[in-house]
């Protein structure tokens, strides 16, 4: 991989109370691919996730996305930080007060200076990029359906162009058609935003969707890396965990 | 023998720790509340929002049980200080007991069941529906997004809502006194203005500032607690309740010992 590096995690452990959560994990995302860090329930992916984003510090270790030390910044350089990167919630999480244009134009309104009227043509915009026709842009998310929120989620988290795209768990609990098209929705959107540069990581337990999409693949199991290759390499790994995941 | 000393001592240990444990969260709470609430951005729109939904919304219930309080406490003051033949003073006992203790308190407490039970209810939805973690992804503060607006307007609408209280008491009580008690509306009036003071009033709207700031804390404060779906939800709505009618009775006690020696 001598790509450039987008996230650096070195010999990151977190530790709550005397649970090892996460056990020397050392790996490095390429920028402009899609990585998906793959693993069983409980395994840790959420709190690597959790460190990618500066939520949580780690125990030991370090985190960097660009180069940047994540331990080194105070709370309010790590809010500013945060700005970088972009996120597709597993269930969405849209403000349910929120109609579905309200909700991509919110983080436009917090950190941007642009006009209600610009506001409004950007969310369309977004919104369309994701298809969700126009009728639905005054929706509320309960009114939404389980892909379409997904999608409004996507438009929310690409608002303020991110450079970093995280996706926690994308196709959890969705059926197979609606699964196919958030598959999609990821790579035409990396496809897309891959000109400016734009990195996406998927936090998933989905094999089939992660060999269908990624770039690479990084398999976590019980706070450690096992497995971190391209996605050909991963389907021919002789990890028989690996291959047991693969298998399932 | 022996053994069961030692649970008891252990459970009481146990029961002592987490209180002071709990004690020590609510603490931090309320410093990040006063370390977010001089930091820019100031979010008036939220703030207004809650007032309205705080204060607003609670017009009508607080107008009618200041109606109705005024109204019976003006019946049985009337009954008891007739014995004695000081039926006269109904109006100035009534009113000093609404803006002293009554006005606050209940204000207080049906503010707590209402709007307290609101917020915890609403951000502990946030809470379990990953809500608050957007926001924090997004880099925006989920104390200050949701808590700060709350708690400011909480703090500033329990005054008003416990004047109202007041005001709407009193002529509940002027009403009763003067029409169905026949009491001579003159004397009514001249004993109200003899007895009455501007320091009873602040007394009163000193306590229901702080036991706005107090509900509109501890409801938040449940709010952001809430884990485990919706079962969490509903405990946190009903700890929110609860602790706040109770630290609302407490704080009544303390702040009345208190401010009987200084106004």
């Amino acid at each position: 991989m001598s790509e450039e590096i987008a996230i650096a995690v070195e010999d990151v452990t977190k530790k709550f109370g005397e649970l090892v959560i996460l056990n020397h994990l050392n790996f490095k995302i390429p920028a402009n691919k899609i990585t998906t860090i793959l693993g069983f329930s409980g395994a840790g992916k959420s709190t690597l996730m959790k460190h990618i984003l500066g939520l949580l510090k780690p125990t030991h270790g370090k985190v960097s996305v660009f180069g940047k030390d994540l331990g080194t910044l105070d709370e309010m350089e790590l809010r500013e930080f945060r700005r970088n990167f972009g996120m597709l919630f597993q269930y969405a999480a849209l403000f349910d007060s929120k109609t579905a244009l309200e909700n991509v134009a919110f983080p436009l309104r917090e950190f941007t200076k642009l006009k209600d009227s610009e506001i409004r043509e950007k969310c369309k915009d977004l919104l369309l990029s994701v298809n969700i026709q126009e009728e639905s842009f005054n929706k509320l998310p309960s009114e939404l359906s389980g892909g379409m929120r997904k999608r409004v989620g996507l438009a929310r988290g690409l608002a303020l162009s991110p450079k970093i795209m995280l996706y926690d768990e994308p196709t959890t609990g969705l059926d197979p058609i609606t699964t196919k098209m958030v598959n999609d929705l990821i790579v035409d959107t990396q496809n897309k935003y891959a000109e400016r540069g734009m990195t996406t990581i998927i936090i998933s337990h989905d094999v089939r969707a992660t060999l269908e999409i990624s770039d690479f693949v990084a398999f976590l199991d019980r706070g450690t890396i096992v497995e971190y290759s391209t996605v050909e390499e991963f389907r021919l790994s002789k990890n028989p965990l690996v291959q047991e995941f693969i298998n399932l | 023998m022996g053994q069961f000393f030692y649970q008891l001592v252990a459970s009481l240990g146990a029961a002592v720790n987490a209180n002071v444990q709990g004690l020590g969260r609510v603490c931090t709470f309320m410093l990040s509340f006063f370390y977010w609430v001089v930091r820019p951005p100031f979010r008036l729109k939220l703030f207004f929002e809650q007032m309205y939904s705080i204060g607003y919304q609670s017009l009508f219930i607080i107008a009618l049980a200041g109606a109705f309080t005024g109204m019976v406490m003006a019946f049985q003051m009337y009954f008891g200080f007739q014995l004695i033949s000081v039926d006269s003073l109904v109006g100035p006992v009534v009113t000093l007991s609404l803006a002293k203790e009554l006005a606050p308190v209940l204000t207080g407490l049906i503010v707590a069941g209402k709007a307290g039970s609101s917020m915890a209810a609403q951000i502990g939805t946030m809470k379990v529906t990953e809500q608050v973690d957007a926001l924090e992804v997004m880099g925006i503060n989920s104390h200050q997004y949701l808590a700060v607006p709350r708690i400011v307007a909480g703090t500033l609408a329990l005054p008003m809502l416990s004047a109202i209280f007041l005001v709407v008491g009193n002529y509940g009580s002027y009403f009763i006194g003067t029409r169905a008690l026949m009491i001579d509306e003159a004397i009514y009036l001249s004993k109200l203005s003899e007895f009455m003071f501007i320091e009873d009033i602040a007394h009163g709207l000193i306590k229901a500032f702080v036991f706005g700031f107090v509900i509109a804390l501890i409801g938040t404060y449940f709010g952001f607690q809430v884990s485990k779906g919706a079962e969490g939800v509903g405990r946190g709505t009903n700890q929110a309740v609860v602790w706040g009618m109770i630290t609302v009775l407490m704080l009544d006690y303390i702040l009345t010992s208190f401010l009987v020696r200084i106004l």
